[in-house]
């Protein structure tokens, strides 16, 4: 095995309430049941990846006022799940998506904690700042936040759960039966924090865990989301796959860790990515074709097209050409409870319509075209090959990957992309680590003990 | 199979926390004090409970340091400090057990009634059908730690002061309000709502999920839930009580009241009081449980069990007496007392073990197998779900419209 090779870190994610999971498949699985997230996580360690991952949506997203049915609506609470996992899996990692505006540092950094306790140094947490009103409206306080102070909240929301998990020293728990001393410190776990979103001060009520704070992901792209992950967080979940794309990403998030004082390598870059393998490179793309057609069928089409739109598009026809009128971005949101990315939409428009002039594509094509990209379709070699090359080159440092078929999806992966990247001498055959931290090569946080501690 | 001269079977439960419910617990030779913030500690307690036949475990929890003192931290060294998060705790143990009930406590004051709605459910759904929740109202010394209320100041002594008297039932105001939309939220979902229409590409039937458009007085929650009905329908809410505040809480919103009677006559006039604010709430057709909580250290003679007893209180500098009832005696008594108390109406017993394991097992080595010779306890557990356990029927959504007889 050379040693100057990258690892490549990877992470293992159930599809869930978005138009690339086929629900309708004659094999599609159960979206909540327990079982489909332990053959997941259990798959998942059997490929030796680094982690399993769950993602979070607080209300459930609606269309012109109606819930939106067509998708697969509804998941499991994040926490309890990977909890539950803790106790199938023995070195996956364990990584929970859950929102910095409607939590509170105290109880949340207690969850994360307590599943860092429950897994042997396991958990992880992906900070959102989800903040809409729409998603408010299901909280005591409604959407309290501005969209510029999201990223506010999240920061001293991290800052706060730092002091909260730094509050306890590692040997602050003595429980000396003979002594008679439980506590080496009588002030264990005490904490204060003060700034724009929080007043908070007491002690906290859970000793340190395992791997002292979680590993914490942050999931996107505007400047101050990048500034977040370049000063705080461990790893970014990231949307870019083009190798160019992902390049400039990972060298403007290093540029911004170390203006931050973070040695080079701090901040992990990890792109989804979805798969569809074949015995031949043709054989990948039929059943690619395939899949993707069952992934965006004509209303799918016309729905995709208007998160862009921002109109009700159901009256075009899925195989006639794009919808003639402009995009309205600034009318009243047709659709709610959806992850957006902020972009000019009429930009977006004009070049769409640009590129179906050109490939003469019908509305459907379209949304194929943009919204259906699998990002390694091809033979088991080749698509390793490819994941391999793009992080040898910087494009990340690995992929959380995931598939349109729960739960079953993931198991050729495992049995054919997997040892192939073992082969390239990229991947572990074997759990090396005891905690994620050390799985994915993370410094490990400085132990503060208990005459650190300031007094 | 009850014969007319058996007596009602009686639900037994135990309440799980750190070393044990006595302060000075964690220093007896079979304690595990380095091990309390571990999985397998909990699991092989509720292992234990479940090798058993209890029906479920309850397990403590504070958005707070544990204290001597009511109303704030100590600075107490000598004693167990320090809890996980009990739903996680719960939910860490539910696929390593297979009858078992799990009701985490998840306090109501500070959280969130979507996070803990959807919690509940999802222990529900990682545990088929096994889950409960012991909600509770925060001790004042909670509020600093979310700086998002005023706080009036009290100790116990004050709780008849008109202001804190005030405080205290809009607590408990909030807290009927919270477990209302908890329980509105896992009847979000008709059990039915899931379709997979292909035909129609159609995940869902719309019609079946249903906003809950809670408006109260201090928050609204619109709904519906993000996840799906659990198992259940509704798992288990349960609270203890100790006065008449919460006495309505519980007739009102529960389905387990913990009480802690002194003694047979007051277990019964709490059980009338309880049943009295069942009738005034309209609930005189549901089934309610009264449980009697009590602490217990039992050994093979009762001298044995008052000097473990003796020897702890002086370890720990202090009597211990807590809210309920300290019973030191032999499996064979409490056998008696649980008997003669559930004559005064009581449907079921949490018992607390002052130390861990050690009461643990006596209850469950000793005790239960006393109670299955009298024919007051099963002798195995039963296929189902939690509440099926506990006599409760799978109630159908508050939302779902009865199907036409013809449509
Ligand atoms: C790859 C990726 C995954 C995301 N997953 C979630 C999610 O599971 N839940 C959620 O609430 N938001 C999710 N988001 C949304 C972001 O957390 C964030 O709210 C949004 O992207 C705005 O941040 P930005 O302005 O920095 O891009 C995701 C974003 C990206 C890029």
């Amino acid at each position: 095995m050379s040693t100057s090779r990258k690892q490549i870190i990877l992470g293992a994610y159930v599809g869930g309430v978005n138009h690339h999971t086929v629900w309708s498949d004659p094999q599609a699985g159960s979206q909540i049941d327990f079982s489909t997230f332990k053959h997941v996580a259990q798959t998942a360690e059997r490929g030796r990846f680094d982690f399993f991952f769950l993602a979070e949506g607080l209300a459930l997203r609606e269309r012109l006022g109606l819930i939106f049915d067509q998708d697969v609506v509804g998941r499991p609470d994040t926490l309890p799940v990977l909890s539950a996992l803790a106790a199938v899996t023995e070195h996956l990692g364990l990584i929970g998506t859950v929102n910095a505006t409607f939590n509170e540092p105290y109880e949340l950094a207690r969850q994360l904690s307590t599943l860092d306790h429950l897994s042997g140094g396991r958990a992880g947490w992906n900070v959102v700042t989800s903040f809409d009103a729409f998603t408010g409206a299901n909280f005591r306080r409604g959407g309290f936040l501005d969209r510029k102070d999201r990223y506010t909240r999240a920061g001293e929301f991290l800052a706060a759960a730092r002091e909260l998990w730094d509050s306890w020293a590692v040997d602050a728990v003595a429980a000396d039966r003979d002594t008679g001393v439980f506590l080496r410190d009588a002030k264990a776990g005490r904490f204060a924090f003060t700034g724009e979103q929080f007043d908070i001060s007491g002690r906290f009520a859970t000793p340190r865990s395992p791997q002292g704070r979680p590993v914490i992901l942050q999931a996107g792209v505007s400047p101050q989301g990048r500034d977040f992950a370049a000063g705080g967080a461990d790893a970014i979940f990231s949307p870019y796959h083009r190798l160019d794309e992902a390049q400039a990403f990972y060298r403007d998030i290093q540029a911004r860790a170390d203006r931050l004082g973070r040695p080079s390598g701090s901040v992990k870059l990890l792109p989804h990515a979805s798969f569809v393998l074949g015995d031949s490179e043709a054989d990948a793309a039929e059943r690619h074709r395939d899949i993707t057609r069952r992934q965006i069928g004509g209303r799918t089409a016309q729905i995709l097209l208007e998160t862009v739109w921002n109109r009700d598009l159901s009256g075009y026809d899925p195989d006639g050409p794009l919808p003639d009128v402009d995009p309205d971005p600034d009318g009243p949101p047709l659709a709610q409870g959806r992850a957006r990315i902020a972009e000019d939409a009429h930009r977006r428009v004009a070049e769409w319509r640009a590129l179906a002039e050109a490939a003469k594509y019908s509305l459907r094509d379209l949304a194929i075209h943009v919204f259906g990209r699998t990002e390694f379709v091809g033979t088991p070699a080749h698509v390793a090959e490819r994941i391999d090359t793009f992080v040898q080159q910087d494009g990340s440092d690995g992929f959380i990957v995931g598939s349109h078929l729960t739960p079953t999806g993931l198991d050729e992966f495992v049995d054919k992309v997997v040892p192939l990247l073992q082969e390239r001498g990229s991947l572990r055959a074997e759990y090396t680590g005891g905690t994620l931290r050390e799985n994915l090569g993370i410094a490990p946080v400085e132990e503060v003990g208990a005459d650190a501690r300031v007094a | 199979m009850t014969t007319p001269n058996t007596p009602d079977p009686l639900h037994l439960a135990v309440a799980l926390d750190g070393a044990g419910w006595h302060p000075a617990a964690w220093r007896e030779p079979d304690a595990r004090p380095t091990e309390l913030f571990t999985a397998r500690y909990w699991t092989d307690l509720v292992a234990e409970a479940e090798a058993g036949l209890l029906d479920f475990v309850t397990i403590e929890d504070a958005l707070a340091l544990q204290s001597t003192r009511f109303e704030g931290t100590d600075t107490r060294t000598d004693q167990v400090r320090g809890r996980l998060d009990a739903v996680l705790i719960a939910s860490r143990v539910a696929p390593l057990t297979e009858h078992i009930g799990l009701i985490p406590t998840a306090t109501v004051t500070h959280t969130e009634p979507f996070h803990v709605s959807k919690a509940i459910a999802t222990l529900d759904f990682v545990s088929l059908g096994r889950a409960g929740w012991r909600a509770q109202v925060s001790r004042p010394a909670e509020n600093a730690h979310f700086g998002r209320r005023e706080h009036v100041p009290f100790t116990v002594e004050d709780l008849d002061r008109p202001d804190v008297a005030a405080a205290v039932a809009e607590s408990f105001a909030e807290a009927q309000d919270f477990v209302e939309v908890v329980r509105r939220l896992w009847d979000s979902w008709e059990d039915d709502a899931e379709i997979r229409d292909a035909a129609t590409d159609r995940f869902i039937d719309r019609g079946k999920l249903h906003y809950i458009d809670f408006v109260g007085p201090r928050f609204r929650v619109r709904g519906p839930s993000i996840v799906p009905r659990p198992p259940q329908g509704q798992p288990l809410v349960t609270v203890l009580a100790h006065a008449t505040l919460p006495y309505r809480l519980g007739a009102r919103a529960a389905d387990v009241v913990y009480v802690t009677p002194r003694d047979h006559d007051d277990a019964r006039a709490i059980v009338t009081e309880i049943r009295a604010e069942q009738r005034a709430a309209g609930r005189e057709s549901e089934t309610v449980h009264v449980f009697a909580d009590l602490v217990v250290l039992l050994d093979e003679s009762t001298a044995a069990a008052r000097d473990r007893k003796a020897r702890l209180d002086a370890l720990d500098g202090a009597e211990y007496a807590g809210d309920a009832l300290v019973f030191t005696g032999t499996a064979a008594d409490l056998a008696d007392t649980l008997q003669d108390w559930q004559r005064a109406g009581l449907t079921g017993f949490r018992l607390r073990p002052a130390a861990l394991p050690h009461d643990l097992h006596a209850v469950t080595r000793d005790l239960v197998p006393e109670l299955q010779r009298r024919g007051a306890f099963r002798t195995g557990y039963e296929a189902g779900s939690l509440r099926a356990r506990l006599g409760l029927p799978r109630p159908d959504s508050r939302y779902a419209t009865p199907t036409a007889a013809a449509s």
